[in-house]
């Protein structure tokens, strides 16, 4: 119990010197709005790559649709904000939860048939999804006219802030940690490692799986609705197939199944692709998209394992190898 | 009815171009289980080739694809020696981000102003268009052209797969790797060979593509390439006969849903096809189940 009370306070302290510090930083001036925006763009990159950490580093599911969940959430967490919630904090966190609860709901119904699939097939499957949502989105506007459609979402109020970014960040990285080194976790990973040893041990590979996917994209849910309120405006653009393959180089990246590595990899990620555009000389931005790749190829072939490998940071290192 | 036969037409013609592209894909997948997503960029390189070959150079048709060919061809060859086969013993998805890597890099570096540029080009027809009426139903030249060079295409690649030294050595390394190797087939010089061929088919596929919808864009391969892959995977991955029936459905269902309902469903309508074979038949239409060792 103690303990509890103990960590309960060192998750509360980290949180307030966080997100404290940065809201003083911005607010005299040493960073200006425009970077404290793409801090808390990577912020909200973090917690749905955290969320396809969970689905593919941990779990082993190739999916190459996550995006799409990332969408979902953020048209819900909008509509609800845009047609009852108005400026209210309180409906906004209600909103948010609700978007990972969209995302979470439509995995489930995605899950149930498309888990059956192996490797590349499931990826080729979520990918196809992936599209469909796409479609979806484009054509929103004929079933409701508050999501735009193609002209995109607009008349969101900018309601995401370091505060929630931080707080959410942070409420992901400890979900996932005691998740992972919990038995659901040691289940998960075992379906990983291998699927047939682990039916063999007695773990029902479908549940976990499930367990895996859902867990994910409700993060992605979350993620997207702190997204929308960042912007202030959804185009179904800024979920297509190139966002999921973003989130999957984040991912690959930090290393699979390694939570550290992930967290650095999203920040390292946004802040080169904004950095490039303040270092490139004005009319060679576009050459961004030739060094990116290039980079990237560079990397694999470097450390066809990830950045990170498997070490941790102490915080998010299980109580096993502390 | 005649809408509908006119429809199929045209659905045969967009199946056709897919198949060249399905082809290189299910190939490739077929020997090193690689997603090549750098594949649907090799096919707007050849329609590129065949933009300038024809627009600055004027060439014969017959030398536009073979043009086409040998720069797709050495392209691919490229890509796969660089970037590919350094990481053929690592982890798969190093090799599919590297690939999406390559797919980037090919896509930004030509639309950079000093390349290819940006804009969208028109292509120039290389022989003035004829239209015959057949029972009612229009048919182009173009179609005539995108019949007789696909179907020669096949033939050919049925050729190579089947009665060429090469041929055999590509059934071998795609039925096993290990063993092909051990019984002395060079498991490179196949998998060089293999990225090449299916290159060839793609470059001739972006000519075509050109010639029948006569516009290119340096990101034109992205959404028929992830369509062909698709076509490849519902036609079940690693045949070939699939890889042209699932691209023909492909075509099929599109043009039907662009006909009958409205073109902005188009791109989704492809993957709910294909969601619901992989759910009845994960291994795609005409794939063999694989037999799984534990």
């Amino acid at each position: 119990m103690a303990e509890s009370l103990r960590n309960l306070a060192r998750i509360l302290a980290a949180y307030a010197l966080l997100a404290g510090s940065i809201v003083l930083l911005a607010a005299t001036g040493v960073v200006n709005p425009y970077w404290v925006q793409i801090l808390e763009l990577a912020c909200v990159v973090a917690i749905s790559a955290q969320g396809l950490n969970v689905i593919y580093g941990y779990t082993g599911l190739f999916s190459l649709g996550h995006a799409a969940f990332l969408g979902i959430g953020a048209y819900t967490a909008a509509y609800l904000m845009k047609t009852v919630g108005g400026q209210s904090q309180v409906l906004f966190f209600t909103a948010l939860l609700a978007g990972g609860g969209a995302a979470a709901v439509i995995a489930c119904l995605i899950g149930l048939p498309a888990l059956r699939l192996t490797s590349d097939y499931l990826g080729i499957a979520t990918l196809g999804f992936g599209i469909i949502m796409k479609v979806v989105f484009d054509n929103a506007d004929s079933f409701l006219p508050e999501l735009g459609g193609a002209r995109g979402m607009t008349g969101i109020t900018k309601m995401t802030t370091v505060p929630w970014v931080v707080f959410f960040l942070l409420v992901s990285l400890l979900i996932v940690r005691n998740t992972i080194h919990s038995s659901y976790g040691r289940a998960i990973i075992s379906i990983r490692e291998d699927e047939i040893a682990a039916e063999t041990m007695g773990i029902d590979t479908f549940r976990y799986k499930m367990v895996g996917f859902v867990m994910g994209c409700a993060f992605a849910g979350v993620a997207g609705g702190l997204y929308a309120h960042l912007y202030a405006f959804l185009h179904p653009s800024n979920f297509d197939f190139f966002k999921s393959i973003d989130i999957l180089v984040i991912v690959v990246l930090g290393g699979l199944g390694n939570m550290s590595g992930v967290l650095v990899a999203s920040f390292g990620w946004i802040f080169l692709l904004e950095g490039l555009r303040v270092v490139l000389p004005p009319g060679y931005v576009e050459l961004r998209w030739v060094l990116i790749p290039v980079l990237l190829i560079v990397t694999m072939l470097l450390r066809p394992q990830g950045l990170f490998g498997t070490r941790e940071f102490p915080f998010l290192r299980g109580r096993l190898y502390r | 009815m005649e809408y509908f036969a006119q429809q199929v037409i045209n659905g045969l013609q967009l199946g056709f171009v897919y198949a060249l592209i399905a082809l290189g894909y299910t190939m490739v997948y077929g020997i090193v289980r690689l997603i090549n997503f750098a594949h649907g960029d090799v096919f707007m390189i050849g329609a590129f080739i065949g933009f300038y070959t024809i627009e600055r150079y004027h060439l014969p048709l017959a030398l536009v694809f073979l043009s086409a060919v040998a720069g797709c061809t050495v392209l691919a060859v490229l890509i796969e020696q660089l970037a590919y086969r350094p990481l053929r013993h690592a982890p798969k998805i190093a090799s599919l981000i590297t690939a999406i890597g390559v797919s980037l890099f090919l896509e930004y570096f030509t639309s950079l102003r000093q390349v290819f540029g940006p804009n969208f080009y028109s292509f120039p027809r290389p022989f003035p268009v004829v239209i015959w009426e057949v029972g009612g139903i229009l048919v182009t030249n173009i179609q005539a052209v995108i019949l007789v060079v696909t179907v020669l295409c096949l033939l050919f690649l049925q050729f190579i797969v089947f009665r060429t030294k090469m041929g055999r050595g590509m059934r071998a390394v795609s039925y096993d790797y290990v063993t092909a190797g051990l019984m002395g087939v060079n498991v490179n010089r196949v998998i060089s060979f293999t990225f090449g061929l299916g290159a060839a088919l793609a470059g001739v596929g972006g000519v075509l593509y050109g010639i029948a919808y006569p516009q290119v864009n340096t990101f034109m391969g992205f959404m028929p390439g992830l369509k062909a892959f698709t076509a490849a995977v519902l036609g079940g991955i690693g045949n070939i006969p699939g890889a042209v029936l699932g691209a023909l459905i492909m075509g099929q269902s599109e043009t039907m849903v662009s006909a009958y309902l409205s073109s902005t469903y188009r791109d989704g309508i492809a993957f709910v096809i294909l969601i619901l074979v992989l759910l009845w038949k994960p291994t795609g239409i005409l794939g063999a189940p694989r037999a799984e060792k534990v």
